[in-house]
């Protein structure tokens, strides 16, 4: 800090107690290294967690890291992560939507008994399930916003009324079978170019080559405008992480079946999702909300109209989640979206690292956070152990994240940056 | 003070069911200008701000704003106007970054998206020169001291380049170092032609950076005074009505018998 810096000279106005980052890749640790002591651990622990998960499975297993095991969670990930994104925005808003894994159920039954009963075409099958979805999460976020109900009580009112709903559309056979190779089926089972290696290669090629591009763009026009910009040995390393795990993972896919259509969706309607966040008004509309509602009201944000939307969306991903689990699982059912599979999606996003408490988070927690969960599934099963001590072990990590998280902002606190 | 003001309220009443809350009151606010708003609690200088920010519109009296009347009936017409207001509690979010706090509301955009550079870049310049001291614009606001959040208050009111800046009790609950931060970029205000309308209980505060005092009692005017040649205690007696006795009341009563 005291060293001199003689390529920068320091404006006036500058605090001189503030920490300024040196150059280079040594000033990127630096960072790193006083992040960490601070509490800001932002990913480190659920990347940490998931190593060692996978690492205590593949030892005991001998085949965990196996290409088929590993392509089998990607596509097991798709349905409850994309109810967990759903959960993300909700959190985000410092709210809880307790309906989404009967709005899941409403969903895939909607479209199911349309399409295989009604005979009705199935991708405006799933079209309308999916728009039911945003309708009830329109009627959530209205009883909510508008009439001023507790979030809790509005949602857990959904969770019931949802899953009779659920009941009444499947009717007394139970069960609907997928339609042979429709759209639905293949949420599940399509492979990109049916399992062309090509796709996997391109897929991960095109993420690495638009991180770098957006990277560099950004570095450029801020180095212009005399901000401080990302050094390029900074951008070199960071391009360089994500490089060795995509294409490590596209090497994988590859030799087994190829790119699952279940992981191209859920990743890019995440990457998506991350982008309106943390790019666009809209997303900065989201995290004002669940900041403070005062300053959101006093800057002219429709705060009623965000939270509403924000439960239209959690709504739609979980309608959209459905889809994918009664892909999974062959058939939608009465009991689809019920049991665990609302508590395992906020347990993921928790997991993942976003905050119960509104306004700090990421949608990829709610990737990182469902592999996670898948993982311990999916090892468990394979060393057959019984459900029961799944749940215990799934509720250990929960709390195990939820202690890290607080200790964590405990730290950022007494650091000055709660 | 030269020149016709930026805003003035003439006559201006405000009841609230049987509450007469502002009654007749005059405020002329010049740029260039500080003006104290002085009074007890209840006074009604909170109530005399809300009509100006729009928050409660008036009941009887005419708001002019560069000597034409306006009618201001919500929040959005004063700021329209160009009337910025930093209320009490701050209302900052404190999980956003200085930047994003200081563009809530009104994000600069480039293709549709946030254009965080520009921001950046703006805030950085805005906060120069002001001579705002914060560790970083990309600090969370949660991390940040209570003289730099009202200081961070205080520029998110300049960013939509307003003529006139309220201040409600900017200096209540800060340090002395903090209120002597507050009090220079006050000055800097001034400095740069805005009129301020400054809420204070701190008699220290106004006399150090304000230039007229308006003191309201009980809802009414209770005289203006220019700083620079009132004692503290004339002050001191016109919010608490000190002057307002029989014998003050019968020197007016000679008077105006005298005309």
């Amino acid at each position: 800090m005291s060293t001199e810096t003689p390529t920068t000279p320091t404006p006036p106005a500058v605090d001189p107690r503030l920490l300024v980052r040196k150059e280079g890749v040594a000033g990127y640790l630096d960072e790193f290294g006083r992040k960490l002591r601070s509490g800001e651990l932002g990913s480190l622990p659920v990347v940490v967690g998931l190593i060692i998960i996978a690492a205590i499975f593949q030892w005991k297993t001998g085949s965990f890291l196996n290409a088929d095991n590993l392509t089998n969670i990607t596509k097991w990930i798709a349905g409850p992560g994309l109810i967990a994104t759903g959960v993300v925005f909700v959190l985000l808003l410092g709210e809880i939507d307790l309906s989404l894994g009967s709005v899941a159920g409403v969903t895939a039954a909607l479209s199911s008994v349309l399409a295989v009963r009604q005979g009705v075409n199935e991708w405006l099958a799933v079209l309308i399930g999916i728009l039911a979805a945003i309708a009830m999460g329109a009627v959530h976020g209205f009883f909510f916003s508008k009439i001023g109900v507790p979030a809790l009580l509005v949602t857990l009112a959904g969770m019931l009324a949802w899953s009779g709903l659920q009941d009444f559309t499947i009717g007394k056979l139970g069960t609907v079978n997928n339609l042979n190779d429709g759209v639905i089926a293949n949420l599940d089972t399509y492979f990109m170019g049916d399992g062309d290696i090509v796709w996997a290669w391109l897929a991960a090629i095109l993420a690495i080559a638009l991180f770098a591009a957006g990277q560099l763009i950004d570095a450029r026009r801020r180095a212009a405008a005399g901000l401080p910009a990302r050094p390029i040995a900074e951008i070199a390393l960071r391009t360089g992480v994500l490089a060795v795990v995509v294409l490590v993972v596209a090497y994988m896919l590859n030799q087994d079946r190829g790119l699952p259509l279940p992981l191209v969706l859920f990743v890019g309607i995440v990457a998506i999702g991350d982008f309106v966040l943390r790019r666009t008004g809209y997303g900065r509309q989201i995290f004002a909300v669940g900041g403070g509602i005062e300053a959101a009201r006093r800057a002219g944000i429709n705060v009623a109209w965000v939270r509403t939307s924000v439960y239209m969306i959690s709504a739609g991903l979980a309608g959209f989640g459905g889809l994918f689990i009664a892909s999974q699982q062959g058939s939608a059912d009465k009991s689809l979206g019920g049991g665990n599979v609302l508590m395992s999606a906020i347990a993921a996003a928790v997991i993942g690292g976003t905050s119960l408490f509104g306004g700090r988070g990421k949608l990829w927690s709610a990737l990182l956070g469902i592999l996670v969960l898948q993982s311990i599934t999916t090892g468990l099963d394979m060393v057959h152990a019984q459900q029961a001590i799944q749940y215990m072990i799934t509720g250990a990590v929960l709390l195990a994240a939820v202690v890290l998280d607080s200790i964590s902002r405990r730290t950022q606190k007494s650091s000055g940056r709660g | 003070m030269t020149g016709a003001p930026v805003l003035a309220l003439r006559g201006v009443s405000k009841r609230f069911g049987a509450v007469q809350a502002l009654t007749d009151v005059q405020l002329e606010v010049h740029a260039g200008e500080v003006v104290a708003l002085v009074g007890d609690n209840g006074a009604g200088k909170s109530t005399l701000v809300k009509t100006i920010a729009g928050v409660h519109p008036i009941d009887e009296g005419v708001i002019e704003w560069e000597g034409r009347p306006v009618t201001i009936g919500r929040p959005h017409d004063a700021q329209a106007l160009g009337i910025a207001t930093v209320y009490q509690d701050l209302a900052l979010c404190d999980n956003l970054d200085v930047v994003g706090n200081l563009f809530l509301g009104r994000e600069l955009k480039r293709f549709g998206t946030l254009d965080e550079v520009a921001m950046e870049k703006r805030a950085r310049e805005l906060l120069d020169t002001l001579s705002i001291r914060i560790p970083s614009v990309r600090i969370p606001i949660a991390g940040l001291s209570g003289g730099q959040r009202q200081v961070v208050a205080i520029a998110r009111a300049l960013v939509g380049d307003p003529k006139i800046v309220i201040l409600d009790e900017p200096t209540a609950a800060l340090g002395v170092e903090q209120t002597a931060q507050v009090l220079d970029l006050v000055e800097r205000l001034r400095e740069r032609g805005l009129g301020v309308i400054l809420i204070s209980h701190n008699m220290a505060d106004v006399k150090a950076v304000a230039d007229t005092v308006a003191v309201l009692r009980l809802g009414r005017n209770n005289g203006s005074f220019e700083v620079a040649t009132t004692s503290h205690e004339e002050i001191i007696s016109a919010i608490t009505g000190a002057t307002d006795n029989a014998v003050t009341r019968r020197q007016a009563r000679i008077a105006e018998d005298a005309k």
